[in-house]
């Protein structure tokens, strides 16, 4: 029905003034919190770095199968079982044990209350898998286990990634999961990320160690290299300290010396052992030793039972603030690797900005100049919609305060140039129901009604591939399918509500006049 | 009212050499994957004198052992572009600026940096591929509910082409395929599906209202009836196309050079495929009525 009630019109310009009122909030500034909203600009536009991260598992895995190596073997002992030939390859553990306790050992592995063998009632699954063959048994993660196991992980992992970067002090990091075992962090404004990259690339894993020259040490000992040269030392493999037990960490100038240290501040129990072991241990050198390479190793000369210390090894003042930051925040449970970087410069982002939105402004002039010619007062009223229309979808936007990128300014480009498409299937469709009908406004209303199921079906395709792209796409993409979907649902609105409101006061004002559309 | 029936047999003998030429492309040239889908790494530098060359500059990085390199003007000539395959070394970037440091001077800005690994690539691909392949088959769902099946045939014929013949000349052309490209594909998808939907609607209406004209003619008469339209709205999406490709920067050039392609198939292949199969299965008023019973 060509004809609008007045709770109606009220009721679109309601709307509409919404929208455009929180689309004008990017540029006017409101005071309240509520209203105060604005459209967030992705990495590309802002200027900043996108990394995804993947936790490298195998040394946990590894570390735990080989605990568990000794566990197994202390617990069956006190059985009386004997295990032989135990060993790890390749990611599982393979023994064997005579014959007549055979029974026994799979009994343990698949009781529902081992204490050898977790059992997760949730998943109805053990932590390993037993399998028998021939004399021996095989011994690994199950999936379940592993699941668990890397889901662990990364909650550590994330939240000493998270320590770090807010240590660095960047605006408003976003540090997600993704999957279970990558985090993804995306730092807005972040001119170069080299630091945090090299940051972020070392587990800063500490462990104070005596160096020995005896190979036989009961803990066993190996060969480690020097961070700054390639001399080698051999290294007790028992850990006296390790980064666990620091409270604090600071780079400091070491007065005497001259030197750029860092100073460090050890809990209870770590300054009890760091008290012991320099008391017994006077004359030895003691190592530091981070990520498997030793920094220094200072041969003690007094015991230190304040509790605190330094460390030396030849920094700059730069790499002792990066250590010192690294020990503060604790190490990563596993090696991380940087595998997806992409950062954008700010002046790049400035320029894909400018340069989107003269795009914007030129297309949407383009497109307003060939409408108006082509329909002269019904162009008109097809602009004045689209203008409407941008506003909007800007609105939309802002209100749920979403991610716009450069894609997503193409998208908004793009919205504008197919949004005319409805209203032309309507005028052109008026056009021939004016070539037998005299009223028009019969011939408006069923050009209206005619025209719909075309505009809902060319809607909804491209809707589909839209929503298809949003579950998809990432980051930049994203937002294009996002400015696009939207889009779709402001232009309907604006062409069924505004434009034909428009049409209707035109058309009611022009009843009789002929060759009204051409 | 123009006759596009009278070269129905001619322009399906075009499509169909198009993209058996397009397909033969894509197997043996094949396309030129970006860092998205292959891995590596991507460097964007301005130089702040216009005096460095392209060629000094990949000199001073092939000293640097990065494997297969390639440095290009990107927009203009004090900006590059440099990719080169993923290699191991975390420190690379840094290394590249001491580099470039030592050769030039402190005369580069790195506006960009991507760097995607083998891993993340592939899954990349395979993220890309199954996007493209839900849309289609969501595509033919959708007509399949919304038309009888001779227009479904039609629609989802015409939209291959139009995806197989825009990705052929982007193997042509050696243009670069990364995520927005998938992007623009789908889009395209979306948008000559859209064109197709159109002229059917209006050939299914003509359909049921005229039962002795043939689907020859019928056709004909429904692409002309629906052909201001299909202009109007293709001009002004080629507008803001053709609007990004000169003015939204060189980061979008491949994206809108893609639809801009896509979305002249896509009206072509409305008319010339998707009415021809209409025409070839012999679809008559019996097809759309036997439906509505």
């Amino acid at each position: 029905m060509l004809y609008f009630s007045k709770l109606r019109i009220i009721f679109i310009s309601l709307i509409s003034l919404f929208f455009i009122f929180f689309a004008s909030s990017n540029i006017i500034k409101f005071s309240n919190e509520l209203l105060n909203k604005k459209i967030n600009l992705g990495l590309d536009l802002q200027g900043g770095s996108y990394l995804l991260l993947e936790i490298d598992n195998t040394p946990v895995i590894e570390q735990k199968l080989q605990n568990l190596t000794i566990t197994v073997r202390n617990y069956f002992k006190e059985k009386n079982i004997r295990i032989n030939n135990i060993k790890l390859i390749d990611q599982k553990i393979l023994f064997s044990v005579e014959e007549q306790f055979k029974q026994t050992i799979i009994d343990v592995f698949t009781d529902e209350d081992s204490d050898l063998n977790p059992y997760y009632s949730r998943f109805k699954s053990h932590q390993l898998n037993i399998i028998e063959e021939k004399d021996s048994f095989i011994i690994n993660y199950s999936k379940q286990g592993l699941i668990e196991l890397k889901t662990s992980s990364q909650d550590q992992a994330l939240e000493i990634v998270r320590r770090r970067i807010d240590e660095i002090g960047t605006n408003e990091p976003n540090i997600l999961k993704r999957g279970n075992d990558r985090i993804l962090v995306e730092l807005p404004g972040l001119d170069d990320p080299m630091r945090i990259k090299s940051l972020l690339g070392k587990t800063a894993n500490l462990t104070f160690r005596f160096v020995t020259n005896n190979s036989d040490d009961s803990f066993g000992a190996e060969k480690l290299k020097y961070e700054d040269n390639e001399e080698e030392a051999m290294v007790s493999k028992r850990i006296i300290l390790s980064g666990d037990n620091l409270l604090d960490a600071q780079p400091r100038m070491n007065n005497e010396t001259n030197e750029t240290v860092v100073s460090f501040i050890l809990d209870r129990v770590g300054a009890k052992r760091f008290g012991k072991a320099t008391s017994t241990g006077i004359g030895k050198q003691l190592a530091i030793v981070l990520d498997g390479k030793i920094i220094s190793a200072p041969v003690i000369r007094d015991t230190i039972a304040s509790g605190s210390g330094q460390i030396s090894g030849g920094f700059t003042f730069q790499s002792a603030t990066d250590l010192a930051l690294l020990l503060r925040s604790g190490a990563l449970p596993a090696p991380l690797n940087i595998i997806e970087e992409r950062t954008v410069g700010p002046d790049l982002g400035q320029d894909s900005i400018n340069a989107g939105m003269i795009a914007l402004a030129i297309g949407f002039l383009l497109v307003i100049l060939f409408i108006f010619i082509k329909y002269k007062m019904f162009g008109l009223i097809t602009n004045v919609t689209l203008i409407m229309n941008l506003f909007i979808l800007v609105g939309v936007l802002t209100i749920f305060e979403a991610t716009l990128t450069l894609p997503g300014i193409a998208g908004i480009i793009l919205t504008v140039g197919m949004a005319v498409d409805a209203n032309v299937l309507i005028f052109e469709r008026i056009k021939e129901e004016l070539k037998n009908e005299k009223n028009n406004l019969i011939a408006f209303d069923s050009g209206y009604a005619k025209s719909r199921t075309a505009i809902l079906d060319a809607n909804i395709t491209t809707l589909l591939a839209a929503v298809i792209l949003f579950f998809m796409g990432s980051g930049p993409i994203k937002g294009f399918s996002l400015t696009l979907g939207v889009g779709i649902f402001t232009t309907l609105f604006s062409v069924y509500f505004i434009a034909r409101l428009l049409t209707v006061l035109y058309v009611s004002k022009n009843k009789e006049k002929e060759g009204l559309i051409k | 009212m123009i006759a596009f029936n009278k070269y129905y047999n001619k322009f399906n003998i075009l499509s169909i050499t198009l993209v058996v030429i397009s397909l033969l492309f894509l197997v043996f040239k094949g396309l030129n994957f970006g860092i998205d889908f292959k891995g590596g790494t991507l460097i964007e530098l301005r130089s702040t004198e216009s005096k460095i060359s392209i060629s000094s500059l990949r000199d001073s990085l092939n000293q640097m052992d990065l494997g297969d390199i390639s440095v290009k003007n990107f927009g203009n000539n004090t900006d590059f572009l440099i990719k080169f395959e993923n290699s191991n070394n975390k420190n690379v970037i840094e290394e590249i600026k001491n580099n470039l440091e030592d050769s030039f001077g402190n005369s580069f800005n790195f506006r960009r940096v991507e760097n995607v690994g083998p891993k993340v690539s592939a899954e990349l691909l395979k993220s890309g591929i199954i996007a493209i392949s839900v849309a289609l088959a969501l595509m033919l769902i959708y007509i399949w509910i919304r038309f009888e099946w001779q227009f479904s045939l039609g629609a989802i014929l015409a939209l291959f082409h139009d995806v197989i013949v825009t990705l052929g000349l982007f193997s042509l052309l050696g243009l670069e395929i990364n995520l927005s490209i998938i992007a623009a594909v789908l889009t395209i998808v979306g948008y000559s599906m859209n064109d197709t939907v159109v002229i059917f609607d209006r050939v299914r209406e003509n359909l049921r209202k005229y039962s002795d004209i043939k689907i020859f003619e019928l056709t004909n008469i429904s692409i002309n009836e629906t052909l201001s339209r299909t202009l109007i709205t293709s001009i002004t999406t080629l507008l803001a196309l053709l609007s990004i490709f000169f003015f939204g920067g060189e980061i979008l050039k491949g994206f809108s050079l893609a639809m801009i392609f896509g979305v002249v198939f896509g009206t072509y292949s409305s008319i010339y495929i998707a009415n021809t199969v209409l025409v070839r299965l012999n679809v008559s008023q019996k097809t759309v009525l036997r439906e509505e019973d």
